[in-house]
């Protein structure tokens, strides 16, 4: 009995790439402490629009740390094309499932990710087809829980 | 691996006396205790005794007692009932925003059916200003409900306070004591509060079973119909081991207040001192004043984490307590009750309730305290967020 399969646990308890690259390559945030969810992800990217190394960090549940960690795992060694592909299903699948509540966790994997690309592209001069008519900020309050009353005061979108 | 259970306010484990005293009801005096042959003469001497010892705990008349399901029942059933009782006098009711959801859920209900409910707020410590209750007051007030200590937080209300006010307008007053049978002195002739919910299972008793207590000589309408049981005020037939398993309960929470309340308090003010001392950007949720506090309770906000992940970590250790959390369970949304004492969202966020009990030894805390350590301490080195940005 189990509140998460033991993909999970092994990733919340154990987290793959947990920190912060020095002088990455992109950088992105995505969510808020307000929202209950937040995660920065750090790149590195070679020359040949290799990812060769990614780091997390993360403010949330057990599925959102799980979510971080095994996304940082599966876009380590990927082209930014192909990272650029990975969905949150894919992440909720390499984890084995997770309960319909928190798949929004895997959701904000897959954003963070984004924006780190996003970040890297426009710092690098790179156009992707994955990032046309990208926002970064865009999306993420539908995915924000917020305060019932509050609205998401952390990802400006007010009440 | 070790097991701690800090989660008293959740419920309890059942006392071996009381678990004794409930299994001859299941095999040797099952009959059903509207029966009148012997047997069924003898399950209903069970649930005699178990209306004298719950009387006894709260210092009211035995036939002031009705045995119900559970809390939450004794909460709708006074709120529903009073509603269609006193439709012809007014519409209003008045609680608080720090209710538990048996009351609060069942107010939006009747909200739904054209009664107007005010919420009353609360202070940052989770306490209703008797002011604000009397200045609530209208014409068409019919009933006043206020927990008499908050499962989240702890808060012991001034009941009697409170009780006076709606009295001295003619308002009848109903209190939740659900989490404060057992844990302070229970007195319903010194409150001089009209209804009050209890249940069995916060006080080592079994689930699935509660009451009611009813002041002698008002009447309500019944909430579950049928037959004629307690005294054809709630119908169904009664869980009779469950309510002789109340009844122990009672009279053992009777028995040991003092020294339940000594214990707890006692651990629980060694865990708050080491956590206060040892782990850094911690807020304290609910009364600093100890002595209007749950004597097991704390409820801490923890800085730049979220609460499930302390949770789920401490669970790894064998260590079980509650969140206030956003991502906690099913219900992704931060505590009614510590948004309404003014936790912002992002504290709340790193909620954690401790409650201890008769089963928590001096060794626990040391226990606990230093896995609570080490959880914060792993989960703040991955969160993105810290003091120096300011969250």
């Amino acid at each position: 009995m189990a509140l998460y399969n033991n993909t999970v646990m092994e990733h919340f308890m154990n987290p793959r790439n947990v920190g912060e690259i020095e002088n990455p390559d992109g950088k992105g945030i995505y969510g808020s402490p307000v929202c209950g969810d937040m995660m920065q992800i750090t790149l590195s990217v070679d020359e040949n629009e290799i990812i060769t190394d990614a780091k997390f960090k993360t403010f949330g549940c057990g599925s959102a740390i799980a979510s971080s960690s095994m996304a940082t795992e599966l876009i380590k060694g990927m082209s930014v094309e192909k990272a650029l592909e990975l969905s949150n299903d894919k992440i909720v699948e390499e984890l084995g499932g997770l309960p319909a509540v928190k798949i929004h966790c895997s959701v904000l994997a897959e954003h963070a990710i984004k924006n780190a690309i996003y970040d890297y592209a426009q710092t690098h001069g790179r156009k992707y087809a994955g990032l046309e008519g990208y926002n970064p900020d865009a999306e993420h309050h539908d995915d924000c829980e917020g305060s019932e009353e509050g609205g998401c005061q952390g990802c400006g979108n007010g009440k | 691996m070790k097991n701690v259970y800090l989660d008293y306010s959740a419920t309890t484990p059942v006392k071996e006396q009381v678990v004794n005293e409930m299994i001859p009801y299941f095999t040797e005096y099952f009959g059903n205790p509207s029966s009148l042959y012997t047997p069924g003469l003898e399950a209903k001497e069970g649930l005699i005794t178990a209306r004298n010892r719950v009387a006894e705990l709260i210092n009211s008349r035995p036939e002031e007692i009705y045995f119900t399901s559970c809390g939450t029942e004794s909460d709708n059933w006074v709120l529903e009932a009073v509603a269609e009782a006193l439709e012809n006098k007014g519409n209003h009711i008045i609680t608080s925003k720090i209710e538990h959801h048996a009351i609060l859920h069942t107010c939006q209900h009747l909200e739904k059916f054209g009664f107007e409910v005010t919420y009353l707020d609360v202070d940052s410590e989770g306490f209703v200003r008797p002011e604000e209750l009397e200045s609530a007051i209208k014409d068409t007030t019919i009933l006043v409900s206020i927990m008499m200590v908050n499962n989240e937080i702890g808060t012991i209300q001034p009941i009697k306070e409170l009780a006076k006010i709606a009295h001295n307008q003619g308002i009848l007053f109903h209190t939740d004591a659900v989490q404060a049978i057992g844990n302070m002195p229970v007195d319903v002739k010194d409150l001089d509060v009209d209804f009050m919910s209890m249940s069995a299972h916060k006080i080592y008793g079994p689930k699935g079973v509660g009451a009611l207590y009813k002041r002698r000589g008002i009447q309500i309408p019944s909430f579950i119909h049928g037959g004629a049981q307690e005294k054809k005020k709630r119908a169904g037939t009664e869980n009779t081991a469950g309510i002789v398993g109340f009844g122990k309960a009672s009279e053992l929470a009777r028995m040991n207040l003092h020294s339940h309340m000594n214990h707890s308090s006692k651990i629980r003010n060694m865990m708050w001192e080491r956590i206060e001392k040892e782990i850094p950007d911690i807020i304290l949720n609910g009364p600093k004043d100890f002595s209007k506090r749950h004597p097991g309770n704390l409820n801490i906000a923890i800085s730049y984490i979220e609460g499930e992940s302390v949770l789920l970590m401490l669970d790894f250790n064998g260590i079980c307590v509650s969140t206030g959390s956003a991502c906690s369970s099913e219900t992704l949304g931060t505590s009614h009750v510590l948004n309404a004492i003014g936790v912002p969202v992002t504290k709340a966020n790193g909620a954690i309730r401790i409650t201890v009990g008769d089963n928590t030894t001096e060794e626990d805390v040391d226990y606990v305290v230093d896995n609570l350590k080490q959880v914060v301490a792993k989960l703040r080195e991955l969160s993105p967020v810290n003091g120096e940005k300011g969250w």
